[in-house]
């Protein structure tokens, strides 16, 4: 248990995702409920199982430089995207700010540059050896996304990536909190991407029966809670959080959105894949969290769920919600973003973090889409339809992945 | 094929691979040095030089090539020996 006093701000957010190019866009498309979910219309995709996904809207090749990105795996370029704009959102720009020995980055990756390792096996396999591009490991490893992030701001106080599956991203978070309570930075970068919409990734979900198979209304297919819950929809993208000391962010005038006050982490040692179906994993990293973050139950008036929209995943966490708030979550409101973005794997915890400090921030909840018919075991209150305008100084987000992974991130007012 | 043809596709490639200046590339640069060109992407440009001209270049060779103009010469005598 961490007791140490340093308290961590958020300074920048940054983000390109399945609903906008940047955080301002998804930002308000998650308010308007809008689906960034669309049939995969490409020849590659016609046999497959599942034929939906929420693709990037906005083309990294269309902002990024195309020299520079042509050594880069399509997660390292979406992470680049975001960092750059949480960079700037904190404030930081082409005066030195920060020095670079005090700078890290923790930036994960659910499965790493799997469109490279494809893309360079049919290279391979089609035309040898001679002709695999010598760009294909720093494009393939799990830590490249994170790599590209600290040579393109010249972070030299270690650059970081945890892998945890779908729990990357809050991994990464978590990790930038105990960097920065540790001493070891002023600054951390930290945030997830991912990049895995291929034949291949797809197919493998899809063999796991954990993928919607709502082909024909592609929109309606990520529907968290909902009786007709079918399963997930993957989706791409990449989300920043600029994570800075306090002391830090007050010496240089910085704007602070929220503070991460605290960060819960266990493991199911139950399946590798299935949760544990009374989600008492989920409830310690959950009750850790707060305890880390000096806040009880009562404290809490949000919760950002993992929430995929697979049958067992969304129950396990409502009965985890209820083991660790007890009935403090009658007066928790409940929100699912993957019913909007699609689920963005090891982006997913991050991108989450980054809209639940916006809802501190601006005290406004966005709405849960597709949830038309509530499953009654749920029990949570969830908002739906419109966003909801709230009034609480606490909020979790809660990251589950393949593993047994659990991890909690809690938030407080500024 | 000219000394110039060959510069001419050889600063296409260039250009293509490490985003130089077509006219950047002329004989007397050194790749490293003056071109800011990495050793990957050297590896990159060696295996476009092979697709484009029709020559092999194995890495022993590869090494030698400092400049531009190394290249040119190395692709010309190659050419005539394929």
């Amino acid at each position: 248990m961490t007791t140490g006093t340093t308290k961590v701000v958020v300074t920048g957010l940054g983000a390109t995702t399945p609903l906008g190019g940047d955080v301002a866009s998804t930002w308000d498309a998650l308010l308007a409920g809008r689906s960034g979910v669309g049939r995969l219309t490409a020849d590659w995709a016609a046999d497959l199982p599942v034929r939906i996904a929420a693709q990037i809207a906005v083309e990294p090749l269309d902002v990024l430089d195309r020299v520079e990105a042509r050594t880069l795996d399509r997660s390292q370029q979406f992470a680049v995207v975001a960092a750059r704009e949480a960079w700037r959102d904190a404030g930081f720009g082409d005066e030195l700010q920060v020095e670079p020995e005090r700078l890290a980055v923790a930036v994960a990756s659910g499965i790493g540059g799997v469109l490279t390792l494809l893309a360079q096996y049919d290279v391979l396999r089609d035309k040898g050896a001679r002709r695999v591009s010598p760009h294909t490991v720093p494009m393939l490893m799990p830590n490249g996304p994170a790599a590209a992030v600290g040579l393109d701001l010249v972070a030299r106080a270690g650059v970081h990536a945890p892998v945890s599956a779908c729990a990357s991203g809050a991994e990464a978070i978590s990790l930038g909190l105990d960097l920065l309570r540790a001493g070891r930075a002023d600054v951390i970068v930290a945030g997830g991407t991912e990049a895995a919409i291929a034949g291949l990734p797809i197919a493998g979900f899809a063999a796991m029966r954990a993928l919607s198979t709502r082909d024909d209304d592609p929109q309606a297919a990520s529907r968290p809670y909902d009786k007709a819950r079918d399963g997930f929809v993957l989706g791409e993208g990449a989300a920043v959080l600029i994570l800075e000391t306090a002391e830090h962010a007050a010496a240089r005038g910085a704007r602070v959105y929220a503070e991460l006050a605290g960060a819960g982490m266990s493991s199911d040692a139950h399946h590798v894949a299935a949760p544990e179906p009374t989600g008492a994993g989920a409830a310690r990293a959950l009750a850790l969290a707060m305890h880390d973050a000096g806040l009880h139950p009562a404290d809490i008036g949000h919760v950002n769920a993992h929430a995929t929209s697979t049958p067992l995943g969304d129950m396990a966490e409502s009965l985890a919600l209820r083991t660790a708030l007890g009935h403090s979550l009658d007066n928790v409101c409940v929100t699912a973003n993957k019913s909007c973005t699609g689920h963005l794997l090891g982006a997913a915890g991050a991108l989450e973090a980054a809209i639940t400090v916006l809802s501190l921030h601006h005290q406004l909840v966005p709405p849960t889409r597709n949830l038309d018919d509530p499953d009654d075991e749920i029990g949570l209150d969830v908002v739906r339809m419109s966003p909801r305008t709230v009034s609480t100084g606490a909020a979790l987000s809660n990251s589950f992945g393949f593993g047994g992974h659990n991890a909690t991130l809690a938030f407080r007012t500024a | 094929m000219t000394q110039q043809d060959i510069l001419n596709g050889l600063a296409q490639i260039v250009n293509e691979i490490a985003g130089v200046p077509i006219d950047d590339v002329q004989p007397d640069k050194s790749f490293i040095n003056d071109l800011d060109v990495d050793s990957l992407a050297m590896v990159e440009i060696a295996t476009a030089a092979e697709d484009t001209f029709g020559v092999r270049i194995p890495d022993d060779d590869l090494k030698d090539l400092r400049t531009v103009g190394d290249a040119v010469s190395y692709i010309e005598k190659a050419g005539v020996a394929a």
